[in-house]
């Protein structure tokens, strides 16, 4: 499988986002902590996998976000979001 | 929260999005919906029109997750976008059947009208468009990508006689046949001065096509989009090196790209 073709929008992680924050955070703005971008959070990129997903800036290409469901838990690793905006 | 002690200095804050409106402030919950009616779209696929109790009402672009669950406990989950307008009670489910896939087949071969289905949703605040946000509108589609830009246009097409949003969509496909909502589309173009469709198919052009014969480059792109001076707003949908092919071109061509929204569908075109 090619990674070009498995990448997505930050959009595709909205279902497994919203078991964790309660208000829709695909129009959030999320501020990468690695270049200091500010998108909307449909506006990373996702890469997807059975497991979870990667959360990519679109500017720099660091991991903002990964989430991931394993053995019926829910990880969440936020290291490289510095803020997120809820409209 | 960041440790990697990263400066955060903004220079620029982008403009708000269109897009946006408030967030849902309620969770989104698991729900079980009825199949109370399926429509054959093409030869591979259908759509599912479903009564969702409870459904809160969704916006045009939107789409749920769906689960399927095996008698052994095992679950797959898949999204798929909504191509029904908020202004219709049912919930409309475009499925595009995918030899190899786990849960397409099933919603295209199996599900009958009576059926339950269970998904969650509505899902997302980025990749939604409504009359008020204006216009002119620009929708991309390739495939079945096309299924969130009809939410838009039957959308834009119940409200029509109140805002006149000047609307073109561009929708590529394989063949004739692989046309989603043909008459439909055939039909509001025709009722409407202010919606232009324009078809272009990439596999096999059937004889009298007037439509364009090839896959969406920049020269097409040139003649349908709305000059960027225009500042419309733009959707592309389809599969992802299609998708990141059109929002690139139309960028170098002058759109916005804050103004240019993009829903990868993955590989195949369809979720």
């Amino acid at each position: 499988m090619n990674g070009e073709a498995l990448r997505l929008d930050g959009n595709a992680a909205g279902g497994i986002l919203s078991e964790v924050f309660v208000p829709d955070v695909t129009a959030a703005r999320a501020t990468c902590a690695n270049c200091g971008a500010m998108r909307e959070m449909g506006a990373l990129l996702v890469y997807a996998s059975g497991m979870g997903m990667v959360i990519r800036c679109p500017s720099c290409d660091a991991v903002v976000l990964r989430i991931a469901r394993p053995r019926k838990q829910l990880w969440l690793d936020l290291t490289g979001v510095k803020l997120v905006v809820i409209p | 929260m960041a440790t990697r002690g990263v400066s955060s200095v903004i220079a620029a804050t982008p403009e708000p999005s269109p897009g946006s409106a408030p967030a849902q402030r309620a969770a989104i919950a698991w729900r079980l919906a009825t199949v109370v009616d399926v429509v054959t779209e093409t030869p591979r696929a259908r759509t599912l029109l479903l009564d969702v109790p409870g459904w809160p009402g969704h916006r045009a672009g939107q789409h749920v997750d769906v689960r399927l669950t095996a008698d052994d406990g095992y679950q797959a989950e898949r999204s798929y976008s909504i191509a029904s307008a908020p202004e219709d009670p049912r919930v409309a489910l475009t499925v595009l059947r995918l030899d190899d896939g786990e849960v397409s087949p099933y919603l295209n071969d199996v599900l009958r009208s009576g059926d339950r289905l269970e998904l969650r949703g509505p899902i997302g605040g980025y990749f939604v468009w409504n009359v008020a946000l204006g216009g002119p509108l620009l929708l991309v589609a390739g495939g079945s990508g096309v299924v969130p830009l009809m939410a838009m246009l039957r959308h834009r097409a119940a409200m029509q006689a109140r805002h006149a949003v000047p609307a073109r969509l561009l929708y590529s496909a394989r063949r004739r046949e692989d046309v989603f909502y043909r008459e439909e589309l055939a039909r509001l173009a025709e009722a409407d001065e202010t919606l232009e469709v324009t078809f272009t198919l990439t596999d096999e052009v059937p004889p009298g096509w007037t439509g364009f014969g090839r896959r969406i480059d920049r020269m097409m792109l040139a003649e349908v989009a709305w000059p960027p001076a225009e500042r419309p707003h733009v959707f592309v949908c389809g599969p992802t090196p299609m998708v990141e092919a059109v929002a690139a071109t139309l960028v170098e061509l002058g759109h916005d790209p804050a103004r240019v929204k993009t829903e990868r569908f993955g590989p195949t075109g369809g979720s």
